[in-house]
């Protein structure tokens, strides 16, 4: 069976010796102890497991770890490197957009990779952009709140 | 923990118990215990402030994202009057932490918070003496604010104070508090405690957990509940680099050194099963609740009401690992009761309770589905086969599965009401569903309200609010259709009914906000009200719906929410907007479909829940009663969402829905609304 030996995680080179067929979202947990990326149904239904894929949001639960040679992964404890937090991290900090906190991680990166692309959303750009999200304790008004706050606030860290 | 370990652990400084009222009787009330060496029994917290000024409190509550660790700091830092970056919570481990019987039924604002202010009341007033003593000055002379002690001329933090001592104190828990008209932290928006930890992804859930060495453990489950294994060929698992097998009876788990290879080591299980036959799917299990319940109603003028099975769906589903060390078992998992959940685990392997030590790092979610240990179970027998320890986190399959579900029922309902609206006569009957909210807050001279209990063909439990939105939305969907019998507004029937000011105040509340009064009949769209009361608070919600070629979407929700004096607005807001959010699912769409002993969408690609793009804009509006101590605010918002909603798609299209969900596919589509009842 095919291996991966070696993936680009939060602009770190990181070894690895994994089936290619093992999931992204196991690798970085399981091997990586990269563990603010979630497991929240395995089928690409919840988005608790978006990670930024060149800056594109994908759910790790369904890429392949074997898909992602000479691309660059990003998680959630890549988004604040040097402990200053980006401007979505604070902007849900501020909106109190959680209660729990399981689906944040994937929140977070999913509004990150929106604002990249649609820096100044429309509540319903964030509607539909954020759908494929779930939080079940349903701070999804905060969540709307605490994008367009970011959006105000620049986008970026 | 035992009095003379707790400086062993914490180090030197003070340490108050609080023991619970009952004990407090049992020794006189109101007297202080002085020092004794046993730690007295009943003990609900205890606070520790140590040399260095930090102030910790153990508790055996949980967090489970209802922010309980930021409210129980709040009363903290409200009577000790220190700082909240000065204050640590440990919650929620049973070595540590005193007993506890779980974080459930809105129960840790009514209880645990007093308890907990009354130590930091207590402690603070233990600071004055010996800041009193040290700088020999009057005990009137002494201020507390800020985390520092002065007195004139003289200053220190609460470390220097306590410098050097060793000192316990035992207080009853009729300690007098600062009312919450004087409240300077508690009462305020403080935020998350916390928060910054989830959105790093640093903090550690449960499923993340993974101490050095730890193998992963599977379950092959039956195919079927009940099902029993007639025969296991697991030569090719077992062929597997790193597998163990473990077959004990019925239970079949693996164990392997990778995820991956775990799985893969279940798949090539051969297993053959014995099947057992069904006794209900979700298409005839109302009838069946009214068979197999032995005093079942003889009325024959009720209207029935039918409410689905629904699984709690926390993001996080359970998971735990288990690790064994000297015939002693350490186990860390996502509970809402971790001494349930020890006890559990002391019967299984037959051990002292404090032979087995359970750490609950806070969870992703329970919302009452959380209060059993079986992923702590499978990974601790696992773990005692592999001589390892084993990590066991549920698929999200396994946990809509082999957890348990909110109860469906049947609800039988009838009234009578004078011309002038005015309610004569109310009977009630819950069959399987449970009692909460079964007692109706209107006013009625003659009330018969009975919950039967029957068997249910699937593994029930705990739900946010419990069987509190079943029986709030029968009542309210059927009050609302009493107002229609007599031509009357839905608010004005149930103010004419209602006598109780706070159930008063919620209604006029929203109804005010929502502007009720003044709303106009659109085509396609219509207005439903509901209030409620439940565990100490009062509801109300006013809602505006549009339904669109069946299609039905929540518009708008006003949500009037009164639960005592206020402890954290934003937070209490919150909760009520999350609990409006979850309520929708149950009301429109969520069900559990099972037939043959098999949950037939037990994942979220056939299991619906609500997102972004179903929610309403939901306006809370908080009653903030500082004269009334604080009560529990996760369940009781949840409960009256659904009624609401149901009246307003009556209002749209005349349609009375008696079932929830109410809309599972589009209305008027019969092959996916529930069957009627029998």
């Amino acid at each position: 069976m095919a291996r991966v030996t070696e993936i680009h995680v939060n602009g770190t080179r990181r070894q690895i010796d994994a089936d290619a067929e093992r999931t992204l979202l196991s690798v970085l947990r399981d091997d990586l102890d990269l563990t603010g990326t979630k497991y929240g149904c395995g089928e690409g239904q919840c988005a608790a497991c978006t990670v930024l894929i060149d800056g594109t949001a994908t759910k790790s639960c369904l890429t392949k770890v074997g898909a992602v040679a000479g691309k660059r992964v990003m998680t959630i404890e890549g988004l604040a490197p040097n402990g200053k937090l980006h401007a979505v991290q604070e902007a849900f900090l501020e909106a109190d957009a959680m209660q729990c906190g399981w689906c944040t991680p994937g929140m977070i990166l999913g509004a990150v990779a929106l604002l990249e692309h649609t820096p100044h959303p429309s509540d319903a750009d964030i509607v539909s952009g954020m759908n494929g999200h779930i939080c079940r304790c349903g701070t999804y008004g905060r969540v709307v709140r605490a994008i367009q706050m970011a959006s105000r606030n620049g986008g970026r860290a | 923990m035992r009095r003379r370990d707790f400086f062993a652990v914490l180090g030197g400084g003070i340490v108050v118990l609080i023991a619970d009222d009952s004990d407090a009787q049992e020794t006189g009330g109101g007297q202080r215990r002085g020092q004794r060496e046993a730690t007295p029994q009943n003990l609900s917290a205890w606070l520790h402030i140590g040399e260095t000024g930090l102030v910790t409190v153990y508790t055996g509550k949980v967090e489970v994202g209802q922010n309980a660790r930021t409210s129980l700091t709040q009363a903290v830092a409200e009577e000790l009057r220190a700082p909240v970056a000065n204050i640590r919570m440990v919650m929620g481990d049973t070595d540590l932490t005193p007993f506890d019987m779980g974080t459930f039924g809105s129960q840790t604002t009514p209880q645990m918070w007093p308890v907990i202010r009354r130590a930091a009341a207590a402690a603070r007033e233990t600071l004055v003496d010996l800041a009193s003593q040290k700088w020999m000055v009057e005990r009137a002379s002494v201020q507390v604010a800020d985390g520092k002690v002065t007195a004139g001329s003289h200053t220190a933090g609460f470390g220097e104070i306590t410098n050097g001592q060793k000192l316990t104190k035992t207080i009853p828990t009729s300690v007098a508090l600062e009312p919450a008209a004087e409240w300077k932290v508690a009462g305020h928006s403080i935020p998350k405690v916390n928060g910054r930890e989830m959105v790093t992804g640093a903090h550690k859930y449960a499923y993340d957990v993974c101490p050095k060495g730890t193998l992963y453990g599977k379950v092959l489950y039956p195919p079927s509940f009940g099902a029993t294994l007639s025969s296991l060929d697991s030569s090719a698992a077992e062929a597997m680099p790193g597998v163990k097998v473990v077959h004990d009876g019925d239970f079949v788990g693996v164990t392997a050194p990778d995820p991956f290879t775990a799985e893969k080591a279940v798949a090539a299980l051969k297993a053959g099963w014995k099947p057992l036959a069904a006794e209900a799917s979700s298409q005839d299990v109302f009838a069946y609740f009214k068979k197999n319940s032995r005093d079942a109603a003889s009325t024959s003028n009720l209207t029935a009401y039918t409410v689905a099975y629904i699984a709690h769906v926390p993001l996080e589903p359970r998971a735990a690992v288990a690790q064994w060390s000297d015939n002693k078992l350490t186990v860390w998992t996502g509970t809402q009761r971790p001494f349930g959940v020890r006890s559990e685990l002391a019967g299984h392997f037959n051990l002292a309770e404090d032979d087995v030590h359970v750490f609950m790092p806070d969870t992703g979610s329970g919302y009452g589905g959380k209060h059993n240990g079986e992923a702590a179970y499978e990974a601790a027998r696992l773990a005692k086969a592999a001589g390892a320890p084993v990590k066991r986190n549920w698929t999200r399959e396994e946990e809509m599965t082999w957890a348990y579900f909110r109860p469906g029922g049947l609800i039988e309902v009838s009234g009578k009401v004078n011309p002038d609206g005015t309610l004569l006569e109310w009977e009630f009957h819950n069959y399987n569903s449970g009692p909460s909210g079964l007692q109706t807050p209107y006013d009625v001279p003659s009330k018969k309200e009975q919950v039967h209990q029957s068997k249910t063909p699937l593994r029930q439990g705990s739900y946010r609010g419990l069987a509190g939105t079943a029986n709030h939305f029968v009542r309210e969907s059927y009050m609302d259709e009493l107002a229609h019998s007599v031509q009357m507004d839905p608010l004005e029937f149930r103010l004419k009914n209602a006598k109780n000011e706070r159930l008063r105040n919620v209604l006029e509340a929203a109804a005010g906000k929502f502007g009720w009064k003044s709303r106009r009949k659109n085509p396609g769209r219509g207005f439903g009200i509901s209030a409620g009361f439940e565990k100490g608070s009062y509801v109300a919600n006013c809602c505006d719906v549009s339904v669109t070629a069946g299609a039905v979407k929540v518009v708008r929700v006003v949500a009037a929410f009164e639960c005592g004096a206020v402890v954290n607005p934003d937070h209490l807001r919150n909760q009520v907007e999350g609990a409006v959010a979850m309520g929708i699912g149950g009301a429109l769409f969520e069900h559990i479909d099972f037939a043959g002993n098999q949950i037939l969408n037990n994942r979220l690609s056939r299991y619906r829940v609500p997102r972004f793009a179903d929610m309403p804009s939901i306006e809370t509006v908080l009653l903030d009663r500082k004269d009334i101590p604080s009560a529990g605010a996760g369940e009781t918002p949840i409960m009256g969402i659904a009624g609401a909603i149901g009246n307003a798609i009556f209002d749209a299209t005349g349609q009375r829905i008696r079932s929830l969900p109410m809309a599972p596919g589009k209305l008027g589509d019969a092959s996916s609304s529930a069957p009627a009842a029998g």
